[in-house]
């Protein structure tokens, strides 16, 4: 099996011809360890070099007084097709994820049917080229149909472009099969993404189990759940040396246990929400159903857990676990509604306003944990603006005060708690390979 | 305190509320102003048998998605005590079964034109969800373990009857609280109302988080009885439950039931509060049911008076309402 590192993808747009000049913004670059103030030329899709100097381009984008970064890469979205499409569609989510200022995306297969073929890859493949909007990377099922009974071929998946493996929506529940899954997947290193949960402690339940549940007298989500969980995965990273990476951390002891983990050198890496470091239990008071995820909003203490981890690098990217629901849906009793929350189209600014106004991280470590480091997990070619690169960029206005209308959103639902907020930090342009896809206020 | 209500008299704007969904967002005013109406209610009825007009040609639905028989029947008969007439609509012959969503079952209520939705069901939040969707009142009877606010306020009616203030008070509130919307809801209007509540059960039953809210939280029974002036035993609910919080009922009862000899550690003049349905054998004896310092009848009683007030408050003509002519008491 050919090794997943450095081979090229089935999925990127194709490359734009001409040139284009990014004149004058502040590039960061985590990867070259770039942050002035510089121009950046573009040739036929590819990165000619930062900082070229005094060359004409056919077109150029004036990023006075912008932020000017690799192409964001949102490592966890579900896009919903095959299967949901009165949800979200791949023409719609990637609309949603341009708009947000990502130039890629990785789909978690839990669609109907899940991808656990190649021709499931394929058909990815085949959609996101006939929107032509953003690149998608496609994450594999780890067990055939997503049952948690076997594996399902993962090298064939590999071989059709898979970049990661998921049973993301439920964990891997079997310990047996979860080893396999990480032994096995050492062939082509690709990672394991794991959402970690012990059903039997959470079932049933609607939110985080805290005092507000109680006091709602709705079924909680205890802690233990996920970090059980985690706590297992980590002595199965360890002891088989395959990749664990964990997804949407909540809890602030699970950021701890992948802290130690990585101290002692297990090859775990991990990704935080938005909503998580942003929003706590005490949301559900009013009983909206846009509040409920899994794993779900958890304490204050928890929120600075998963903030302290992303500041110190112990949760290495973050993520959106954009999930699309219709609104009749949502508008359930909230045992009923499901879980999720959209995501593409807030995360840069609830980063900005959460993470970087408040001087909790810089803009070299929001677009490391954006791009870079999303880019590194999943090995796929993006994620810097190094000479010779695929010319996928993002602009942002760091200062842009914004409201949030879900209304107004490219993607198909509107399930996000955020709508009406005010928030500060917006994309204005989204480059792909070379081409500007997205300008704020264009159509 | 208030006279009684006539046909013109209105709302006091002491109660802006449309709704009443729990009694965790009432302040301790509106909560005795809701105890005080019931009290002139059940006066003016002669202890809830006679009939007033006050709410005549308001049409009051029972919206109920779980089963009830005593919740359902308290109602009605309240509302047929103000002249209101009634309509019950339970899930099982609704077209929920035919996929609507309850919200547009409940729009399509609404769209016959009436006054108050009674709702019951097994979601916490579900009334609150119908407040936000309907323009008439919701009224929640029992929302899942989350509150039940009418029962909270009867039992707490109950004891202020007798006790005539609840400030310094102490009431054990026994059995399962993790599950019990009674529990929460007589918690609340207790704390407001300045009682000591002590919570009594076994740790699966009573989570320590409640000490938060500065209740005390108890396992040992024998301890708790002869401290507490009221005791409320609360029923186990079995059909809310994962995994059964405790290895048998036997043990349960052994541990947490209110029998006589328990009684006989108790203040003489403690009283006994029970929503019911009891189990008889499980959060009490037969005995203690039927004692002398059990006020379970009265409850049923005062369950009329509480649900009397409150539908007049939600649903009563309320000032500064235009009332041109005689158009407003047409029937």
């Amino acid at each position: 099996m050919p090794s997943l590192h450095g081979r090229p993808h089935a999925s990127p747009q194709p490359a734009h011809r001409g040139t284009l000049l990014v004149r004058g913004g502040r590039v960061v670059d985590p990867a070259q360890g770039i942050d002035r103030v510089d121009d950046v030329f573009v040739r036929d899709g590819r990165i000619v070099a930062v900082g070229a100097g005094g060359e004409s381009a056919d077109e150029t984008l004036d990023a006075a007084g912008l932020v000017v970064s690799p192409g964001l890469v949102d490592m966890h979205v579900h896009l919903r097709e095959p299967g949901r499409e009165e949800d979200e569609t791949i023409e719609t989510g990637t609309r949603a994820a341009l708009a947000g200022g990502f130039t890629s995306v990785a789909c978690i297969p839990n669609t109907e049917p899940p991808i656990d073929t190649q021709a499931a890859v394929e058909f990815i493949h085949q959609k996101a080229a006939r929107a032509d909007t953003c690149n998608v990377f496609v994450v594999g099922c780890v067990s055939r149909n997503r049952e948690g009974k076997e594996l399902a071929e993962i090298g064939r998946l590999v071989e059709a472009g898979a970049v990661a493996f998921s049973d993301d929506g439920a964990p891997v529940y079997d310990a047996e099969l979860m080893r396999r899954a990480l032994e096995y997947c050492r062939m082509s290193d690709a990672p394991i993404l794991a959402h970690e949960e012990v059903l039997e402690l959470s079932r049933g339940g609607v939110m985080h189990e805290g005092l507000v549940s109680l006091l709602l007298g709705l079924t909680g989500m205890p802690a233990a759940a996920e970090e059980v969980m985690i706590g297992r995965d980590i002595a199965l990273a360890q002891a088989t040396g395959g990749r664990l990476h964990v997804m949407h951390v909540s809890t602030a002891e699970g950021v701890d246990l992948i802290r130690a983990a990585k101290a002692r050198g297990i090859r775990v890496t991990a990704e935080a929400c938005p909503h998580h470091f942003t929003l706590t239990d005490e949301s559900l008071r009013g009983f909206d159903s846009n509040f409920k995820m899994s794993p779900p909003l958890r304490t204050a203490a928890d929120v600075e857990g998963i903030i302290a981890g992303i500041v110190d690098g112990t949760i290495d990217c973050i993520a959106t676990d954009h999930a699309p629901h219709a609104p009749e849906k949502k508008m359930l009793e909230l045992d009923r509604a499901p879980f999720g929350i959209l995501g593409l189209e807030t995360a840069v600014g609830l980063t900005v306003t959460r993470l970087v106004t408040t001087g909790r991280i810089g803009w070299p470590r929001m677009i490391e944990s954006m791009s870079t480091l999303p880019a590194r997990i999943l090995g796929v070619d993006r994620g810097t603006l190094r000479p010779g690169a695929v010319a996928d960029i993002t602009v942002i206005d760091p200062d842009m005060s914004w409201q949030v209308d879900a209304t107004a959103f490219r993607s198909k639902s509107v399930n996000s708690p955020f709508h009406g907020w005010t928030l500060r930090g917006r994309a204005v342009a989204t480059i792909v390979a070379g081409r500007i896809k997205y300008r704020l206020g264009e159509a | 305190m208030p006279r009684v209500p006539t046909e013109t008299e209105h709302v006091p704007a002491a109660w802006p509320h449309r709704h009443l969904l729990d009694l965790e967002r009432l302040d301790a005013d509106e909560i005795r102003l809701l105890l005080d109406t019931a009290a002139i209610f059940k006066e003016a009825t002669e202890g809830c048998r006679r009939k007033l007009a006050v709410l005549t040609g308001c049409t009051v639905v029972n919206l109920f998605f779980e089963n009830s028989t005593r919740t359902r029947t308290s109602f009605s008969l309240a509302a047929r005590r103000l002249g209101a007439d009634v309509i019950d609509f339970s899930a099982s012959t609704s077209s929920l079964s035919k996929g609507e969503s309850f919200i547009d079952t409940a729009r399509n209520l609404e769209a016959m034109g009436i006054d108050a939705v009674v709702v019951r069901h097994g979601t916490p939040g579900t009334p609150h969800l119908l407040a936000q969707h309907l323009r008439c009142g919701v009224i929640n009877a029992g929302d899942g373990p989350h509150e039940h606010p009418t029962q909270g306020l009867l039992d707490i009616f109950s004891i202020r009857e007798r006790l005539g203030n609840l400030t310094g008070v102490t009431v054990g509130l026994v059995g399962d609280i993790a599950h019990s919307r009674t529990a929460r809801s007589n918690l609340w209007g207790l704390l407001k109302l300045g009682a000591k509540v002590i919570l009594c059960g076994p740790p699966t039953l009573v989570s320590d988080r409640w000490r938060e809210l500065g209740v005390e939280v108890s396992h040992d029974l024998d301890a708790v009885v002869p401290r507490c002036d009221v005791l409320n035993l609360l029923r186990i609910q079995f059909e809310r439950q994962n995994m059964r919080p405790f290895p048998s009922v036997r043990e349960y009862a052994h541990l947490y039931a209110m029998t006589s000899d328990r009684l006989k550690n108790a203040r003489g003049d403690l009283l006994i509060l029970a929503p019911g349905p009891i189990n008889r054998g499980v959060e009490m004896t037969a005995d203690v049911a039927d004692c002398r310092q059990s006020l379970i009848l009265d409850q049923v009683t005062n369950g009329l008076a509480v649900r009397m007030a409150v539908l007049w408050l939600t649903c009563g003509p309320r000032d500064p309402a235009p009332r041109p002519g005689i158009a407003a008491r047409i029937i």
